[in-house]
């Protein structure tokens, strides 16, 4: 196998940032291919700064390479300068370890993080020269693999990924080495492809659609079957017990050029029970399994030595919520060391008094911006998605951020949440009012920025029957917002794209149909749709018109208790029971407490896979205020009716 | 405040990272070797290291500089450098401090030599005066490269156009052009060698493509050498390996 470098290096000059597909990183590796190893190619279908540090996409690398019948190799999609040349001059797409062509690997696997880079899968695998369908390719096409979040619906994606890893990969990736490095040994006879992913189809946590037979009922989805008696007809997603065994990064990449995240990231915690209906990732990776606080001091330490960072972010969904994170602050903040240049970012923090305390520990002198996700304007609409902060802790919080030297705060909000009203909207502005007049108390330069995201309902989460609000109802919302703002200097209100948020809500539902869909985007040139300059809702809404689909069916239709879902036969562990019954509680307006700390209401996570949350501290962190709003009784009926399409969910 | 001047090299696929680039892979080596490396002041410190001429991305170079200031109180009576960091309390010479760096930076850059310097040198932006190049184009013959030579050699003006803050300005950069020759067959097409003026800017041999091959394209380009004015004689920053210097700043003919 030939390196394609000494052709791609002349188009390079004419490329912007050409430093993206060199490699080169700290930490890169460079396998040597022999017959008797399975070639990974790990594909982040976004750029390299948005696809880099991808930790699930490192921690394969490492844990494929280290492997002695596997080899891994990364590539991302080149950015549209370059893959016009490639197109020009016919480069395929490339590795960017060994610089080798995709289509020399045995198995090809995206990392399938959002919707909106569905599109940009095809782009792949057209520039592989890889057919996009998988009924198309034979034994002498890559076996081509999707994991993360977003295949917990996996149908939009069936026709072209050949098998769907649900959950974690630590462990599965071995199993699927198996099976294809025992296909690559007896030597890839004509006709056995088939058979191949019919044996991948029985490893735990593997998903492959070409198994099963999908059958409607007009417009009605009535099931998706296995097409063999072994094949399971739900496929549970894979879970790793414990973090300890699987201390990776071990050796995080360090780009040479610029990428998002440009830092070293230690994962403290996966999973998360906090319970915010919206939130896909909490739903999906539970129980919570926490990193043992020795083991974090040691990555943190030695990967700060190793890459000569001067910053480590602690990642998980809920940071402050660590055991350890106290520890683990002040013993990197105190090492000598790090001479004190270190800093720590804390993404994902709750909004309370023990956050405030722990940005002000590690917050350099400089104090500008604090970023909170209230997610909803008023408490009543906090208690419908179970974001259990009330007013008092959220307007505490704040002046205690303000009276600490902070001057700018971030808020993010989500709007057309379930029976969401104007006075909610409305008040997302008002809070944000507020959090400037405490301010103003503090300092003269007090600024609140608000940022608007329209809510898009995901699989495996309580909200996955509500009809999303449609683009012009969203725009109608964040005006809202606007207006009671407007005029006021020290407010500023950003939004996110309604119509983006409308191709998002296409297929993050969507069922197998979607799959000419995304092919016609993309065949009418729509890549790169998560990014707005490139972003096209013309695109889907011909491409839906086209497959004489609804949109309105898909999005905004309110699903019914009775309804079969695209994703029934995928498990995430979630009791169907329990996400109905958490709606419905929603509706009603009561939360759930946060079950790391009070008695399980057996959601299933742990149960289904008979393991459980492991946390260092048997309290909740000090001063966590979710959970304390639970004597707070219910706000009563909302103005909603359930699985009624025509209901005033609006 | 003792400051160090460091030559290295950039050569291969790592030449494809911008001047942005190069900052925080030396910050970082910087860090992973532990140097003693004076901060700057105020709410975000950063290492006091101040770079040379930026290099444009994809152009490789046998002759980049940077000077790195550390605080004098970890420097001792020989010159010898004592670190506080990852290779704590032992004391390193520049060669050793030399042979940490290259390993720490990225392969393809090595460090190739480290001085002292006396007193408070001019910024090595502000004191280059002419990079000598090295550079290819691609699919052109010996025969007509001499004859592209000689004519722009030759001409009065040599004008071109460039944006520049969005405006378009156009500028004669013929007094720029110093020497150029044809060296002989390079691995593209024909290999030239010229001394560029690096003041008032810094001439790019890109810009002579549209006098000497219009219908060719550039191939690699190497940038060998820089040279700031000493006593009215062009030197390197630390001086390397016996190169003969550009004659004169006056243009050739």
């Amino acid at each position: 196998m030939n390196s394609l470098w000494s052709r791609l290096e002349p188009l390079l000059p004419r490329v912007q940032k050409p430093a993206r597909y060199i490699g080169c990183e700290d930490g890169a590796q460079q396998p040597v291919h022999a017959p008797d190893k399975v070639a990974w190619l790990l594909a982040y279908p976004d750029t390299y700064e948005v696809g880099l540090p991808n930790q699930g996409l490192q921690i394969l690398y490492e844990i494929l390479n280290e492997r002695d019948d596997a080899l891994a190799e990364r590539t991302y999609l080149p950015w549209t300068d370059l893959i016009a040349e490639m197109r020009r001059v016919g480069l395929p797409l490339f590795s960017v370890d060994n610089h080798l062509p995709a289509s020399a690997f045995d198995i090809v696997a995206f990392n399938l993080s959002s919707e909106l880079v569905y599109t940009n899968v095809l782009e792949c695998l057209d520039l592989a020269g890889v057919p996009l369908r998988g009924r198309d390719r034979d034994e002498r096409h890559p076996v081509v693999g999707a994991g993360g979040h977003a295949v917990f619906n996996p149908e939009p994606m069936a026709d072209f990924i050949d098998f769907f890893v649900i959950g974690d990969g630590e462990e599965v990736v071995a199993e699927i080495t198996e099976v294809v490095g025992e296909w690559l040994r007896v030597g890839r006879p004509a006709g056995s492809r088939r058979e191949m992913l019919r044996q991948l189809a029985v490893v735990p946590g593997v998903y492959v659609p070409a198994m099963y037979e999908v059958e409607y009922d007009g417009p009605d989805l009535v099931g998706v079957h296995p097409r063999h008696s072994e094949i399971p007809e739900v496929v549970e997603k894979r879970t790793v017990a414990d973090l300890a065994d699987w201390p990776y990064p071990r050796n995080q990449l360090v780009p040479m050029t610029e990428v998002v995240h440009d830092r070293l990231n230690v994962e403290v915690f996966r999973g998360c029970t906090r319970g915010c209906r919206f939130c896909q990732a909490g739903m999906i990776t539970r129980p919570v399994r926490e990193r043992p606080l020795e083991q974090v001091r040691t990555m943190v330490g030695e990967g700060l030595a190793r890459t000569g960072y001067d910053e480590v972010a602690l990642t998980s969904l809920s940071t402050a919520d660590f055991s350890g994170i106290e520890d683990v602050v002040s013993g990197t903040i105190d090492d000598p060391l790090n001479c004190g240049r270190v800093t720590i970012s804390l993404p994902s923090l709750r909004v309370d008094a023990f956050t405030v305390g722990l940005a002000a520990k590690i917050g350099s002198a400089r104090r500008t911006g604090l970023t909170f996700a209230p997610e909803a304007g008023t408490w009543r609409m906090r208690q419908i998605i179970n974001k259990m902060i009330t007013e008092e802790d959220l307007l505490a919080t704040v002046e205690s951020a303000y009276a600490s030297g902070w001057s700018r705060m971030k808020l993010y909000f989500l709007t057309g949440l379930p029976s969401e009203m104007d006075d909610d909207t409305e008040g997302i502005a008002e809070l944000a009012r507020r959090v400037v007049e405490i301010g103003l108390e503090h300092t003269r330069k007090a600024s609140v920025t608000v940022s608007l995201g329209g809510f898009v309902p995901k699989a495996h989460t309580p909200f996955q029957w509500f009809g999303q609000n449609g683009p012009e109802e969203l725009q109608r919302k964040i005006n809202l917002v606007r207006n009671v703002v407007r005029g006021e200097k020290r407010v500023k209100v950003k939004w996110h794209d309604p119509h983006a948020s409308l191709a998002e809500g296409i297929t993050s539902r969507g069922d197998r149909r979607l799959g000419r869909v995304i092919e016609r985007v993309w065949r009418a040139g729509g890549v790169f749709q998560e990014w707005s300059e490139h972003f096209d809702i013309r695109l889907w809404r011909d491409a839906m018109e086209a497959e004489g689909l609804s949109i309105d069916w898909y999005v905004t239709r309110h699903r019914e208790e009775t309804e079969v879902l695209p994703w029934d036969h995928i498990g995430a562990g979630l009791h169907r029971d329990f996400l109905w019954q958490d709606w419905t509680d929603a509706l009603a307006g009561f939360g759930v407490p946060d079950c790391r700390w009070t008695p399980c209401y057996d959601c299933g996570a742990c149960t289904e896979f008979g393991i459980e949350h492991i946390v260092a501290s048997p309290v909740p962190p000090a001063g966590g205020s979710q959970g304390t709003g639970q004597g707070i009784p219910g706000v009563g009926a909302v103005p909603v009716s359930i699985g009624r399409p025509e209901g005033g969910f609006r | 405040m003792i400051r160090f001047r460091v030559r290295f090299d950039k050569h291969g696929k790592i030449r494809f990272t911008s001047h942005r680039d190069m900052a925080r892979i030396w910050e970082r080596a910087i860090r992973k070797v532990g140097l003693p490396v004076a901060y700057t002041e105020g709410f975000t410190p950063r290492p006091r290291i101040s770079f040379g001429l930026a290099l444009p991305t994809g152009y490789a170079s046998d002759g980049e500089y940077l000077d790195i200031a550390m605080d004098e109180s970890v420097v001792g009576a020989d010159g010898a450098v004592s670190g506080t960091g990852v290779a704590s309390e032992t004391s390193i010479d520049l060669i050793q401090m030399r042979e940490q760096l290259s390993r720490a930076l990225p392969v393809g850059m090595n460090v190739q030599a480290i001085e002292m310097i006396e007193g408070r040198p001019g910024s090595l932006q502000e004191e280059v005066v002419i990079c000598t190049w090295r550079f290819e184009i691609r699919e052109l013959g010996d025969i007509e490269a001499r004859g592209a030579v000689a004519d722009v050699l030759a001409a009065d003006r040599l004008m071109v156009t460039r944006q520049r803050k969005g405006r378009e300005t156009t500028e004669d950069i013929r007094p720029a052009v110093l020497s150029l020759a044809v060296k002989g067959e390079g691995e593209t097409g024909v290999e030239l060698e010229a001394d560029l003026a690096a003041k008032p800017r810094l001439v790019r041999p890109s810009e002579l493509m549209a006098y000497l091959a219009p219908d060719h394209e550039l191939g690699p380009v190497t940038r060998t050498h820089q040279w700031i004015e000493q006593d009215g004689a062009p030197r390197e920053p630390i001086p390397g390996p016996a190169t003969p210097a550009p004659r004169a700043q006056r243009r050739a003919s």
